[in-house]
């Protein structure tokens, strides 16, 4: 490059291509700053992230040393990493039905409506755009064992009362329902936009065709018209939940007894209150692995709905 | 105010496909010269080259003599109107018309958003500015339009906008992409007449690309046919039409389209088409084409040259002229197209001539005779023997 | 006059319809009860929130109380502060590195725009929590951790602005760039004002996307921040719900729901632009 550059002195016009030329030199200028960001941000740090995933490295420790697979190994025996792999795998089988389910109903019932959509669309979109945490404190108080009006309304239809967030075989479907409430909304929306993508004539044709109950509509035209955008909002929902990390920090800590561990929780002690920077880098990667494979399948769904 | 502009053996090629073959044509100062083409046959990029927009891969662009090959668009003092007009969407039409010369008269600092209008030292430049704006809206008539967005404007007051923008800067030379072919049918035939006009006015050199042959006939002062990469041959409108060089410009131009039989000449140069005899000469030997424009066919009534068999298909009333669908039934199974006055049609009918098989009719000075790779060739006809073609002088124009 | 019913009826509202909406207002019950509950709570007196009976209004009306306690207890503003600093300075600079890049992308041709084009597809797939351990190590050995820097540094590139203007760039016409080159323009002005501001629903649907993560993140902050000056609004709230305040429910909920006030009224001031941004990850 630096050749190229300095065979053309300023002021005089190169050789090889006639005729005036955008300098194609603009378009480096341009992606620069991107390119020094995202190599320093993100390349790099990954880099060193997998490297580290080797060492015996801790924060502060003055010196460290290559381990191999060392890291490797003793997550495979490590009790407290299985659990939260699994921990998480349950919290994603309860958040992923739950929320895709629930959009798709609300969003087949508000696009049915000829007034209102909007007000719905709101109400159902504004747990999306709150601040989880915030609202995290308040399912915390609503789901309360002996004040929360969930356990008042348990016991006034003759049901024993929860506790929610201290028994270990409630507290991640107790999570799940607070992952569910924050991601309905956002399933809906999504829903919605692939309802509006299906051509009206195809209602008309049916209608034609003699199908005019609504669900066998629903059966025969809606769902599989609707079947890649499932598929998309289906893995959507499967890598947010799989990040589950806000609820568990604030509302359990991992219990109790470690029945709330989930992975990056796991992975954000090890890492930045244990400081064993090697092991948790171990984590990372088998975290980085489960994601990037995820995605690749939703590359694959995405480009099917291209295609569609 | 205005220039010459030489295009010279220009070459581009997008991958492996030669989108031009080395295009070669001279413009003379003040003229209104229309490439005109089907589509894919290298126009707009020839246009586009002329611009600066895009880079050629071989030859030269001159404008007023000076190669500006080394010039970026702006400096090479040309202004173009786009088939899709390309106004600024976010700006008002004033502003759009602006912008060419806020451009070049304010600086850099002036022409900020918000704060650029605190700058010093801008107010008479602005000022030159407005007054540019007002008198060139005035003269495409939307002064009216000036504080509206391109969004709010029909089709035709976008093309005069944009016609607007560029005369603002009053450059050498006008180029135009297809600038009327978003337009529908009556506005596209009104337009025609202000862009002739316009050119007539402003005396400045305009380079026009069009694919539609009217537009070219009707508005230019040449006509520089391009197809396939090349060009095939550069002549007035009447020209063209007349003496065309190749039997892909007669195909193009005129429509209906010519009539091409298959002739076969005997060695003494006489030829005869559909098995009949003609009066028609040439030098060469063998099979050709014969070309014969719609409009010099007629019902044979004896004193023809050229005879043709024919039965009746079909007539289609165009209004004052009527066409006629004649198929032969020889061995050429020809079908070709007669153009004749609503009255002449009348009489025919009348006369009941049209209700069996009959013979068409031409004079042999109007045929075009064409060779078996479609080269115009010289025909002989009686005493006007070698008529002086302009095919060579057309041929010269045309760089290889 | 009408026929009975006929106002339903003008109204689109058949059998079928109200039972839709009853449906659906039920729904919407159970969605908007946690902000009723929150909101209720940060207006009722303490020794309600302990009672075992349920009531749908404050028995006894205690006006701001609660929220003057939790203002007295934590820096509620001072939060909000970090929150809207961090946020603007995000999408600022993403705003001013992603437009240049994804206009590269779009709309020049140079070597390595594809290998670029696929780093930023691979960055996209990837979450902060994968760079975090070398960003953190990093911020430690250059002593600026626990800075607004640090918060904001690992956000600074949003491949993901990239991809989505470089999508819209790329459906902006060609004519339209070389008329500005023609009329004069160098390609910078080009970018900047012709280009960007056709742009602006894009921009304007990316902003809202950003200030949304950014503003409700916690992990990143939970992280690099120590000083409670700098907290951003989760980082904030999970101070507040630590420090002592288990008798103190009515200000604890008193402090959700000014935390969560800002990004819902932004959201119902700005629905479409909300609902576009936040949902765009998904409709690309």
């Amino acid at each position: 490059m630096t050749m190229v550059l300095s065979s053309h002195p300023i002021g005089r016009t190169p050789r090889r291509r006639l005729g005036a030329e955008i300098a194609p030199s603009i378009a480096y200028w341009f992606a620069t700053p991107s390119i020094i960001l995202l190599v320093g941000t993100m390349l790099l740090p990954i880099v060193v992230m997998i490297a580290m995933s080797f060492t015996d490295y801790e924060l502060g420790a003055l010196d460290f040393s290559f381990v191999g697979f060392d890291n490797y190994v003793s997550l495979w025996g490590d009790k407290t990493f299985w659990r939260s792999l699994l921990n998480t795998a349950y919290y994603v089988a309860l958040v992923v039905p739950a929320s895709v389910i629930i959009g798709l109903v609300l969003a087949v019932m508000v696009n049915g409506l000829k007034r209102g959509r909007r007000f719905y669309q709101i109400a159902f979109f504004l747990p999306v755009t709150s601040t989880l945490i915030a609202m995290a404190t308040v399912w915390k108080y609503l789901l309360h064992g002996k004040i929360g009006p969930v356990n008042h309304l348990l016991t006034a239809i003759g049901l024993p009362g929860m506790e929610f967030f201290g028994d270990p075989s409630l507290v991640m479907p107790a999570l799940a329902i607070i992952g569910v409430w924050s991601l309905a909304g956002f399933n809906m929306v999504l829903f919605t936009a692939g309802l509006t993508a299906i051509p009206q004539e195809l209602y008309e044709a049916s209608a034609v065709d003699g199908i005019d109950n609504p669900i066998e509509r629903f059966f025969t035209v809606t769902l599989p018209m609707l079947g890649p955008t499932t598929m998309f909002v289906i893995i959507t929902t499967s890598i947010t939940a799989f990040k589950v990390f806000d609820t568990v920090a604030v509302l359990t800590r991992g219990g109790p007894q470690g029945a709330s561990d989930v992975l990056l929780y796991v992975n954000y002690l090890e890492g930045f209150q244990y400081m064993r920077i090697g092991l948790a880098s171990a984590i990372t990667v088998v975290f980085l692995g489960i994601i990037l494979l995820l995605s690749l399948v939703q590359a694959k769904v995405l480009e099917r709905k291209v295609h569609y | 105010m205005t220039a010459t502009v030489s295009i010279s053996s220009i070459e581009k090629n997008f991958g492996a496909t030669k989108t031009l073959k080395g295009v070669s044509v001279d413009v003379a100062a003040g003229e209104f010269l229309t490439l005109v083409g089907p589509s894919g046959c290298g126009k707009s990029t020839l246009l586009r080259i002329i611009a600066g927009l895009i880079p050629q891969d071989g030859g030269t662009i001159s404008i007023d003599g000076a190669p500006v090959d080394h010039l970026l668009p702006k400096a090479r003092d040309v202004s173009m109107v786009f088939q899709s007009y390309a106004l600024y969407p976010h700006m008002s039409v004033r502003e759009n018309i602006a912008t060419p010369l806020k451009v070049r008269r304010l600086s850099s600092f002036a022409r900020w958003p918000l704060v650029g209008k605190f700058a010093p030292g801008q107010a008479a430049a602005r000022a030159e500015i407005a007054e540019a704006v007002k008198q060139v809206a005035a003269q495409v008539e939307i002064e009216a339009l000036l504080d509206r967005r391109p969004a709010q404007l029909s089709g035709g007051q976008r093309q005069r906008v944009a016609l607007a923008r560029a005369m603002v800067r009053q450059p050498r030379v006008f180029l135009m992409d297809e600038p009327l072919s978003n337009l529908d049918a009556r506005l596209r035939v009104h337009m025609r007449g202000e862009l002739s006009e316009l050119h007539q006015r402003l005396g400045a050199t305009f380079i026009y690309v069009t694919h539609d042959q009217v537009e070219a006939m009707t508005m230019s002062t040449r006509v520089a046919l391009m197809m396939d990469g090349e060009i095939v041959q550069v002549a007035t409108p009447d020209e063209i039409y007349t003496n065309p060089a190749d039997v892909r410009v007669a195909r193009f131009i005129g429509s209906p389209e010519i009539n091409l039989l298959q002739g076969r000449a005997d060695p003494q140069g006489r030829i005869s088409i559909a098995g009949r005899a003609t009066a028609l000469r040439t030098e060469a030997v063998g099979q050709l084409t014969v070309g014969l424009r719609p409009e010099i066919l007629t019902i044979d009534d004896g004193s023809s040259d050229i005879v043709i068999d024919g039965r009746l298909q079909r007539v289609e009333r165009l209004g004052h002229d009527v066409l006629l669908h004649v198929r032969n039934d020889g061995s050429d199974r020809k079908n070709m197209t007669l153009r004749v006055s609503a009255a002449e049609l009348e009489a025919l009918q009348m006369s009941g001539r049209l209700e069996e098989n009959f013979t068409i009719g031409a004079r042999a000075t109007a045929a075009l005779l064409f060779d078996a790779d479609g080269k115009r060739l010289p025909a002989i006809h009686g005493a006007t023997a070698s008529e002086p073609l302009t095919y060579s002088s057309g041929r010269k124009l045309v760089g290889v | 006059m009408s026929r009975p019913g006929s106002f339903f009826m003008r109204m689109g509202l058949t059998p079928g319809q109200i039972a839709m909406h009853a449906f659906l207002l039920a729904c919407a019950f159970a969605m908007l009860f946690p902000f009723y509950w929150m909101v209720l709570t940060a207006f009722r007196p303490s020794q309600e929130v302990f009672s075992a009976t349920f009531h749908w209004l404050p028995q006894t009306f205690v006006g701001f109380d609660n929220f003057r306690e939790a203002f007295a207890k934590a820096p509620l503003l001072r939060f909000m502060a970090n929150g809207a600093i961090i946020c603007s300075g995000i999408l600022a600079v993403q705003l001013l590195t992603a437009i240049p890049c994804a206009y590269a992308l779009a709309k020049y041709e140079f070597r390595g725009r594809n290998l670029l084009f696929a780093l930023v597809l691979f960055a996209l797939c990837v979450p902060v929590q994968v760079p975090a351990l070398p960003l953190y190590m990093g911020l430690a050995f250059t002593g600026t951790l626990d800075s607004y820097f640090s918060l904001m540094l690992p956000f600074f590139l949003s491949v993901f602005a990239i991809f989505l203007f470089r999508q819209v760039f790329r459906s902006f016409p060609d004519d339209i760039i070389h008329a500005a080159r023609l009329d004069g323009m160098g390609e910078m002005e080009i970018l900047w004002r012709v280009v960007v501001p056709s742009a602006s629903p894009a921009i304007a649907a990316f902003a809202v996307f950003s200030i949304t993560a950014h503003w409700n993140d916690l992990y990143w902050p939970l992280i690099v921040v120590t000083s409670p000056e700098l907290a951003p609004p989760p980082l904030g709230m999970m101070y507040f719900s630590d420090t002592d305040l288990g008798s103190s429910f009515g200000a604890l909920m008193a402090a959700a729901t000014l935390l969560t006030a800002p990004l819902t009224i932004l959201f119902l001031f700005a629905q479409r632009h909300f609902v576009q941004g936040v949902t765009m990850t998904g409709v690309k």
